[in-house]
């Protein structure tokens, strides 16, 4: 960096041992590294990368295990096996004889039917909790009791009253879907600011018109999360429900494979219904990105 | 005419006896003034504003709009908010018209109407932007568009610039007494900045705290001086708005220290 002829004045300059570049690059890099730790948020910065190579080392490790034999197949089967097994699945060869798209379609239309329903029915109820004392004060007390329930305690009560059909199914994942988007409606009603409803009264709002065109939109950032949620655990419940009682279903795949020592059916099931799982949440991002850009800028 | 008879605002306390927010405010404004309440936090002046708005009942007296009494908010009173008021889920222009397709106004008529008050704003050019693009300071410029779409007789200003840098301020004090000027509306403004007051107001009301009360009122010349002159610095330099500033500031520590402790 700085030249070392420079003269101090009645002193003739003397050379450095070490080249001053070598040296300043070295240092400049390590005040990077620093910096890098003392700036800005905790753990900032782009993970893909990372969880790229822990994926491939754990399909590595899983690989490795199977094929020096370190763990039976019947425990664990072969990446190839599974892989195998779904080719097949997909062709029809499962324990039951139904393709493998099928049991997923059946899975996704129960969820999908009962998520709508909770929809059309939890987001107006959660919003009369919001801006009624009448409504919060009926319902409250009901939602608290069930919510913190897991949907499989009342299954049994379910299979009484509707049979195992789809009824029966639909009406669980409904339950599941139901407490959290309507306390999360309710929530968002209560994260609306009170200037947005006065300006909207001071415009000449009627009260059905402030809940209609103030009071829902505000909530909707809430009301994305709740949904987010509920489709989340719905999903959950509905493969645990179809391990109980089901005909079909990507649930009812796995524990029928299980049945019959299908370890790598099991395996394969397991995954699909998590890449599922994911699917599904990535695409109520999508719609939240889409629905309410304002997020966090307001 | 804006008539504010002998208002007194209780709020329920949680326990003991509820707090008195103002105290027997009497007020009597006639259109055309451009009526500015000064006073420290903790004076009453947003609950006075809210109860001329119609946002909280009184509990004693009565506010009356040209003879009626005030019972509720109304698209005659045009409000506007020191923050937080506008809707992110609309673009500008449908923020500004948003009372008048509460009042079922066809799109284009109110189109029309909301750009030409985008245009008086200064912000015809954003009109289709989304709120949250906007700086604070053309935020509350919609915020006034949105106010003046309803051509309202009272305009309520809560603050509006409480919240934005002096620049900003400063040009958008011009513009609110340019449209009080050519809209000859009543304005009500809240400010707990001296010199503001001062240059917008033609009645300045000063209003001290424990329990919330009129102290004060006086008439000033500077907005319409700045109306004439169009020269906000000179208005704002000159001797006697300089002594009115240093007598304002006296009355306002004088009348609101007493009642602290």
């Amino acid at each position: 960096m700085a030249s070392s002829s420079s003269t101090v004045i009645g002193k003739p300059t003397t050379e450095l041992t070490m080249s001053p570049d070598a040296i300043s690059v070295k240092k400049a890099a390590a005040a990077r590294r620093r910096r890098a730790r003392s700036y800005g948020a905790l753990g900032q910065g782009s993970t893909w990368l990372i969880s790229l190579i822990t994926i491939l080392a754990l399909l590595a490790l899983w690989w490795l295990a199977t094929s020096l034999h370190w763990i039976k197949p019947l425990f664990l089967p072969s990446p190839r096996a599974t892989f195998n097994a779904f080719v097949s699945a997909l062709q029809g060869q499962t324990q039951g004889d139904t393709p493998l798209a099928q049991h997923v379609l059946i899975s996704i239309t129960r969820v999908m039917s009962a998520f709508v329903l909770a929809i059309v029915t939890a987001v107006p109820l959660g919003i009369a909790m919001g801006t009624s004392r009448i409504a919060r004060g009926i319902a409250d007390p009901i939602i608290e009791f069930y919510r913190p329930l897991p949907p499989l305690a009342y299954l049994p009560l379910i299979v009484i009253w509707l049979g195992i059909d789809e009824s029966a199914k639909v009406t669980l994942i409904y339950l599941a879907c139901f407490a959290p988007l309507a306390m999360a409606s309710k929530a968002g009603v209560r994260s609306v600011a009170v200037e947005q409803i006065n300006a909207a009264r001071s415009l000449g709002a009627s009260h059905w018109q402030v809940i209609r065109l103030v009071v829902l939109p505000a909530a909707l950032p809430e009301i994305l999360t709740g949904m987010r949620i509920a489709i989340g655990f719905g999903w959950t419940t509905l493969v645990a429900a179809e391990m109980v009682a089901a005909t079909a279903g990507i649930g009812q795949m796995v524990l029928n494979a299980s049945n019959f020592l299908r370890t790598d059916i099991v395996i394969m099931g397991i995954v699909v219904i998590g890449l599922l799982a994911y699917g599904i949440d990535v695409l109520m991002r999508k719609m939240e990105t889409r629905l309410i850009p304002w997020k966090g800028k307001m | 005419m804006l008539e504010i008879n002998n208002v007194s605002i209780e709020y329920a306390a949680r326990k003991g006896p509820p707090s008195l927010a103002l105290d027997n405010v009497s007020l009597s404004i006639a259109a055309g003034e451009f009526v500015v309440a000064l006073g420290a936090s903790g004076c009453g002046k947003t609950t006075l504003l809210n109860t001329i708005a119609g946002f909280i009942p009184a509990t004693r007296g009565e506010v009356l709009l040209n003879g009626a009494p005030v019972e509720g908010p109304g698209h005659e009173r045009g409000v506007v908010f020191q923050k937080h008021a506008l809707m992110p889920w609309m673009n500008v222009v449908e923020n500004v018209e948003f009372g008048l397709r509460l009042r079922k106004m066809p799109l284009h008529e109110r189109r029309r109407i909301g750009l030409e008050c985008l245009n008086k704003v200064g912000l015809l050019q954003s009109a289709y932007k989304q709120v949250y693009e906007l700086s604070g300071g053309m935020q509350q410029r919609v915020g006034v568009a949105r106010a003046i779409a309803s051509s309202p007789s009272v305009m309520l200003l809560d603050e509006p610039l409480g919240a934005l840098d002096a620049f900003t301020r400063e040009s958008i004090q011009e513009l609110l007494l340019n449209l009080w000027d050519e809209s000859k509306g009543l304005f009500f403004f809240i400010t707990h900045d001296v010199e503001e007051a001062l240059f917008l107001a033609t009645k300045l009301i000063i209003m001290a705290p424990h329990p919330g009360r009129v102290v004060h009122e006086m008439a000033l010349p500077f907005a319409r001086r700045y109306l004439e002159t169009r020269n906000a610095r000179a208005t704002k330099a000159s001797p006697d708005f300089i002594a009115a500033r240093e007598r304002v500031l006296t009355l306002v520590h004088e009348t609101s220290s007493g009642g602290m402790h």
